[in-house]
């Protein structure tokens, strides 16, 4: 089970709380991840990454343990705490005004 | 006793806003999509509880809500409220959201840039949805206009959008080039007398017809005269900022534009100036007594880089020659220190008796008039910005 926690808009879009969980039959990846969580929330396929490209959204950032892993490959593992569960997984949007 | 309901799009929610036809008290309600930009409402002319509505970030993309019992209750198309978000096999049944530029060879034309503001070419890059227009026939029939800039239309209630990509197919794209607001597709007007005739606008390209139902389009800026561009009279390449149309006479069409106040009575072959007598012409809105063809709105704004009213006097100009004589409104308009700005979607009419007419500013107001313009109240005055506001008439 991979714990994810979503953006406050997010949350209100796919009317959940602060952590989600999704389950993976392949290994812990961001591109895993993403697609198990847009499976299960499809309200959320276009808000993350781009529909077509599947690249991540500029405002949007990664973080997995403290790290910010928004700029690796998408398929990268991600670390065993993220995997196991013990860590969530951040998506979380930039820091702007407005 | 009719009902009128407006419907407000701000810079961080919706809100519905209902009176009576006296329209002396209103009830609002909202913020829905709290945090959200909301760039459009518009509901169905032929069911007024079918909704939908542009709800956009530039974090977390586009989004496409409806609403099936008048603004009560929203879901994104395919996913109703408390369904499933899947199949049982575990499959997304919703792409609502999803906005993908026509490049089949079939029907795409593959045109893959547009001017950028350094003058290079750019390629296309979809942003959000600025104009939802729903069909005149069917309610599950509505089209999207779009940053960058193209027109989209959905046939299924919103469930699913395609590209009519003849528009872009025209050939003049690498021409076409983004606004200060960026290069959206903001204005739909479509023909009630014929079904096949339909006007968008783009700022800045200028404005575009087809008759054939959206598979081939045509340049309508004949007459436009534009300084900013290096051919001010080019065929495209013009910041056309709203353009309006009386469904009584669709041939005639009023155009804001970046500076000067257009008509055509030529369905957009030929435009002239109608700026006459006001104070500036440059502005964003630009709408239509609903039973007067030839009474026509506009908010003077004091010029391209001072984007509010001059003298900081918010005043509503009315023409009721079809233009170049105007009258400004200022009654219940504040006539001092007021540096608001109202946006091009912001303006909306009535079709009580007495017509109302409604506008929204970037201060969070929204005021309303029950006598044609002649005075005004303000419905609300501590909205977000507002970007546009839409009036639906109820028996």
């Amino acid at each position: 089970m991979i714990r994810v926690v979503l953006p406050h808009h997010l949350r209100t879009l796919a009317r959940v709380g602060d952590e989600v969980h999704v389950d993976l039959n392949d290994s812990a990846t961001v591109k895993s991840v993403l697609e198990a969580l847009e499976t299960r929330y499809p309200m959320l396929r276009g808000t993350i990454r781009d529909h077509d490209t599947l690249k991540r959204r500029p405002l949007v950032r990664f973080f997995a343990c403290g790290e910010d892993i928004s700029h690796e490959s998408p398929d990268s593992l991600l670390p065993d705490a993220i995997a196991k569960g013990a860590e969530p997984f951040f998506i979380m949007g930039a820091i702007a005004g407005g | 006793m009719s009902k009128v309901r407006l419907l407000v799009g701000t810079r961080k929610g919706a809100f519905v806003l209902t009176s009576d036809g006296k329209r002396e008290k209103w009830k609002v309600d909202g913020p829905h999509f709290a945090g959200w930009e909301i760039y459009h409402v518009k509901g169905s002319p032929i069911d007024p509880d079918r909704l939908y509505a542009s709800q956009t970030s530039a974090w977390f993309g586009q989004i496409i809500q409806r609403s099936d019992d008048s603004g009560k209750t929203w879901f994104q198309p395919g996913l109703a409220p408390g369904e499933p978000a899947t199949t049982p096999d575990g499959m997304p049944k919703g792409e609502s959201n999803k906005f993908v530029y026509d490049a089949s060879p079939e029907t795409g034309k593959p045109l893959t840039t547009h001017m950028w503001y350094d003058g290079t070419q750019h390629p296309w890059e979809f942003k959000r949805v600025w104009h939802l227009e729903p069909s005149l026939t069917d309610a599950n029939h509505v089209y999207a206009g779009v940053e960058d800039a193209a027109l989209f239309e959905s046939k299924d209630g919103g469930q699913t959008w395609q590209e009519l990509a003849g528009l872009r197919g025209h050939g003049s794209g690498p021409r076409w080039q983004p606004g200060a607001g960026g290069m959206c597709l903001h204005s739909i007007l479509l023909d009630p007398k014929d079904p096949k005739r339909m006007f968008i606008a783009i700022s800045a390209a200028g404005a575009f017809r087809t008759d054939d139902g959206g598979k081939t389009w045509k340049p309508i800026n004949q007459g436009l005269h534009s300084q900013y561009i290096p051919d001010p009279k080019a065929e495209v390449g013009h910041c056309v900022h709203h353009i309006a149309m009386h469904p009584k006479r669709p041939k005639t069409l009023f155009m804001q534009k970046h500076w000067d106040v257009m008509r055509s009575d030529d369905a957009g072959d030929s435009w002239r100036e109608v700026s006459g007598n006001l104070p500036s012409d440059f502005g964003f809105p630009i709408d239509i007594h609903a039973h007067e063809p030839d009474t026509i709105y506009v908010v003077p704004i004091k010029s391209d880089s001072e984007h509010f009213p001059p003298d900081g006097k918010l005043r509503v100009f009315r023409s009721r020659r079809g233009g170049n004589e105007w009258e400004e409104l200022t009654k219940g308009l504040p006539q001092r220190d007021c540096y608001v700005n109202v946006l091009r979607d912001a303006m909306t009419v009535d079709s009580l008796d007495s017509c109302g007419v409604y506008f929204g500013t970037t201060g969070g107001q929204v005021y309303a008039s029950s006598d044609a313009g002649d005075s005004w109240n303000a419905i609300v005055r501590d909205l977000p910005a507002v970007l546009s506001v839409e009036a639906q008439t109820l028996p």
